[in-house]
């Protein structure tokens, strides 16, 4: 039986500080298949995958390819044993000749260096091979994302690979260039070729995929036959929780005024992931906004906040319409945004509490360029005991504090602007359960003193919990809304996967 | 629509070559003695330094790095030569600054690659360090004469003709076509442009960054101190305060060549142009009399700020049309 797998990653385990990323994974793939390795972020995706292509070493385990037992230290030596990667940021180079990059590194040589007519002559034949049809002279980055995708696939051919880890290659791909990456993707399957395939939408991985193997919190979930999978199974597997076994908790009611919804948010849709979402949201009233990784969440946020001004669709706040151009311009209109990424947007990690907590308040406390210290010791100090931050003083380093306290000073930072609307990103990923706690409870607060709140978060219960009203979305698309009684974790499931349910519910 | 981008690619591609040609020409009209054997060879004298500096200064702009250490590796190199005449060995002159230079670039090189230091940084240092050393071997910056016992064959280095060409100028002919050849036809040129164009995406396809990084550095050491021995030779002496800002120049003259300063496009070939841009905008000035030689910084300053401008411009319009079928 063993033949009959191309690779087999046995009792794969990989520690972390603080983190056991891969804990005894099994995973297998046949030759000719396309398998989909699915889980939500953190479920140990990529470590496997980067132990397979050799960016990590594995603690354990042993990886057995076409018979033979192997361990890379490098992309390189997992390319030369035939297994190619094409990452979802197209890994090439740009100003280079899509001859060049399909070639570098193995370029044919002659007497006088490189053989520049039969680099060209072989790139030519291999995209005339795909029917991909592009001038191989011109630099990569004349082409779109399509192209590029299609070079690296020509890239991983050409190499004469037995096997290609595909991560997530159509998250910057519309829906006709899908097509064309699905038609390589099958006539590589016909030729014997294995492909590993990760993606976060749903319909493509049932599209495309033979088989799927499902991880969370790095273990193995299940290796099962896509058409023996249905969606809802699928999606309850990789959150890990038995669809039918959710209780709806405690969740207040909305009971705001109707009156003109604060912000709303018609087809917006824009160059990437969203097409045409909508949402409504009223005053004082907590919306939150659910759906897989890659769905479009952030991206909708970032909309709404201004960071992306390239999007169609229309934006009103209290029923006028306004079009964005810059974060200033929604911020001037009282909205505020914490990110999802605290790192890499949000602190300033060697300026002090008080310096953090006052970054966007500073020109309205600040007289001729002058900052009013005293108003801003008072305001600092004030949301330190509101908020109960925990740190020693204002003039303590952020990045000293943990991360549930970076996050209050972060929500500090817009609530001292007294804002209208606040959107929050993910606002507990990476923070202890106590400081999960104090911040739910703080949301609800802010919700009370009648301002709108837009909770984005991939915890269902956190979004059950908290929120009135929880808007789902998939591919950027509204696929429900759900409030009152309605909400739970399984209705919020249920409608993630509602094809298969209108298909005929048979389900469950 | 073919045509016209070809059109527009042409130009844009060879502008600085109708730039260069445009100057001369101007040049031709208005100063009769622009074009004599004197001035035409004189131009060319004096911009072989920069140009061979240049070229360095090309592969590691392409990598995506900068190196500030030129004009003090080149000052260094004349000073070295010149305190090492009286001991009579023109092998000894030549070799030990080359190898010093080489050494530090190397060691520049090294900082970068495997300590991760910025090459701004790396470079500052390196240029500071070069600078105080050729200080101090000559008490504070005095000039040190090439011992007579040499003198006059060093010189030869520089003053002597090939074809009524000086030899510095065959010296950075040479050097400009083995760099084409390395940026054109061999695998290492070809990494450099991919280390620039995107280092992570070099370093997953198995390329190897590091060693790319350092080979620039190190070649751009052994071009200053080259460059320094040219200048010695032609001074007779070396000089411990001279070079100051040639790195400068030829960063501007590789910008002005059309090499993107965050690496990946270009080459030796605008860089080259670019340094007689330069070259005979300073000329003209000289030509032309009263004018101040400051003018010249006011020019090339303004010029590499207008070609950094158009090279944003055709950054933003980058991407093009997507053509692919089925």
């Amino acid at each position: 039986m063993e033949a009959m797998y191309l690779l087999e990653m046995r009792q794969i385990d990989k520690q972390f500080p603080g983190v056991h990323a891969l804990d005894h994974v099994n995973f297998r793939v046949r030759a000719g298949e396309i398998h989909a390795l699915m889980g939500e972020n953190g479920a140990g995706k990529s470590t496997l995958m980067k132990i397979l292509t050799g960016l990590y070493r594995k603690d354990t385990g042993e990886i057995i390819l076409d018979g033979q037992q192997v361990s890379f230290n490098s992309p390189l030596e997992a390319q030369r044993a035939g297994i190619s990667t094409i990452y979802q940021e197209i890994n090439l180079i740009p100003y280079l000749s899509i001859a060049e990059n399909i070639h570098l590194g193995r370029e044919p040589m002659n007497r006088t260096g490189i053989d520049w007519k039969q680099v060209n002559q072989r790139a030519e034949r291999i995209l005339r091979e795909m029917g991909v049809e592009a001038d191989v002279t011109q630099p990569l980055c004349s082409y779109g994302t399509a192209v590029q995708q299609m070079v690296a696939i020509a890239r991983a051919i050409s190499v004469q690979a037995k096997l290609i880890v595909m991560d997530e290659p159509t998250s910057s791909l519309d829906e006709k260039e899908v097509e064309i990456l699905f038609r390589q993707m099958r006539k590589l399957r016909e030729k014997g070729i294995a492909i590993i395939f990760i993606s976060h939408r749903l319909d493509e991985v049932f599209e495309i995929c033979d088989t799927v193997t499902i991880l969370k919190d790095g273990k193995l979930v299940s290796e099962s036959p896509a058409a023996e999978l249905s969606k809802l199974e699928l999606v309850s597997r990789m959150i890990g929780r038995d669809a039918t076994d959710v209780l709806r908790r405690k969740n207040g009611v909305y009971q705001g005024t109707g009156g003109v919804p604060v912000l709303e948010a018609h087809g917006i849709t824009d160059k990437e992931k969203l097409r045409g979402v909508s949402l409504r949201i009223r005053q004082g009233e907590i919306v939150g906004l659910a759906g897989l990784l890659g769905a479009g969440r952030t991206e909708l946020a970032k909309v709404i906040f201004g960071d992306n001004p390239d999007y169609t669709g229309t934006l009103a706040v209290n029923g006028q319409e306004v079009r964005w151009k810059a974060p200033r311009d929604a911020i001037a209109k009282g909205f505020a945004y914490c990110s999802e990424d605290r790192k890499a947007e949000g602190i300033f990690p060697h300026m002090s509490v008080r310096e953090n907590m006052t970054m966007a308040i500073l020109p309205r406390i600040a007289r001729r360029g002058l900052v009013n210290v005293g108003r801003q010791k008072d305001i600092v100090d004030r949301y330190i005991k509101s908020l109960s931050i925990k740190t020693p003083g204002q003039e303590q380093l952020i990045r000293n504090l943990s991360g549930g306290n970076q996050q209050k000073v972060l929500l500090a930072r817009w609530l001292c602007m007294e804002p209208r609307l606040i959107i929050l990103d993910e606002p507990t990923r990476g923070i202890d359960i106590g400081a999960k706690a104090e911040i739910e409870a703080l949301i609800q607060d802010i919700a009370g003193q009648g301002i709108s709140v837009l909770l984005i978060s991939s915890e269902l219960e956190e979004l059950v919990r908290n929120c009135h009203r929880v808007i789902v979305i998939r591919d950027g698309k509204n696929i429900g809304e759900l409030e009152s009684d309605m909400l739970s974790e399984g209705n919020i499931m249920r409608t993630i996967a509602q094809d298969i349910l209108q298909e005929g519910g048979a389900c469950i | 629509m073919k045509k016209k981008n070809l059109f527009y690619a042409f130009c844009k591609k060879h502008g600085v070559v109708f730039a260069l040609l445009a100057l001369i020409l101007a040049a031709a009209l208005l100063f009769p003695e622009f074009a004599s054997y004197g001035n035409v060879t004189n131009i060319l004298n004096q911009n072989s330094m920069i140009g061979i500096i240049s070229l360095g200064m090309t592969f590691v702009i392409l990598t995506g790095g900068i190196d500030l250490s030129v004009g003090s590796l080149a000052a260094l190199s004349s000073v070295l030569a010149a305190v090492l005449s009286p001991k009579g060995s023109l092998a000894i002159m030549i070799l030990v600054p080359l190898a010093v230079c080489t050494a530090m670039g190397l060691l520049s090189g090294l900082i970068i690659a495997k300590l991760q230091i910025a090459p701004f940084i790396a470079t500052l240092g390196m240029m500071m360090a070069a600078r105080g050393i050729a200080l101090v071997m000559t008490d504070g910056g005095v000039s040190v004469s090439v011992d007579t016992g040499v003198a006059e064959t060093f010189r030869l280095f520089a003053r002597s003709y090939l074809l009524r060409v000086p030899a510095p100028v065959w010296l950075f002919v040479l050097l400009l076509v083995t760099g084409l050849y390395i940026a054109r036809r061999t695998r290492s040129g070809r990494y450099v442009y991919a280390v620039g164009g995107n280092e992570e995406a070099a370093r997953m396809m198995g390329l190897q960054p590091e060693k790319i990084k350092i080979a620039v550095y190190t070649v751009n050491g052994l071009l200053a101190g080259l460059a320094g021995l040219i200048l010695a030779s032609r001074l007779g002496a070396g000089q411990p305060v001279t070079c100051d800002g040639w790195e400068m120049t030829a960063i501007a003259a590789t910008a002005i060549g059309g090499t993107l300063l965050s690496g990946g496009r270009g080459g030796l070939g605008g860089t080259a142009i670019g340094v007689f841009i330069i070259g005979v905008i300073s000329n003209m000035i000289n030509l032309q009399g009263s004018l101040s030689s400051w003018w010249q910084s006011i020019i090339t300053g303004l010029l590499l700020l207008f070609v950094v401008m158009l090279q944003s411009h055709a950054r933003a319009n980058g991407t093009g049309s997507t053509e692919i079928a089925g």
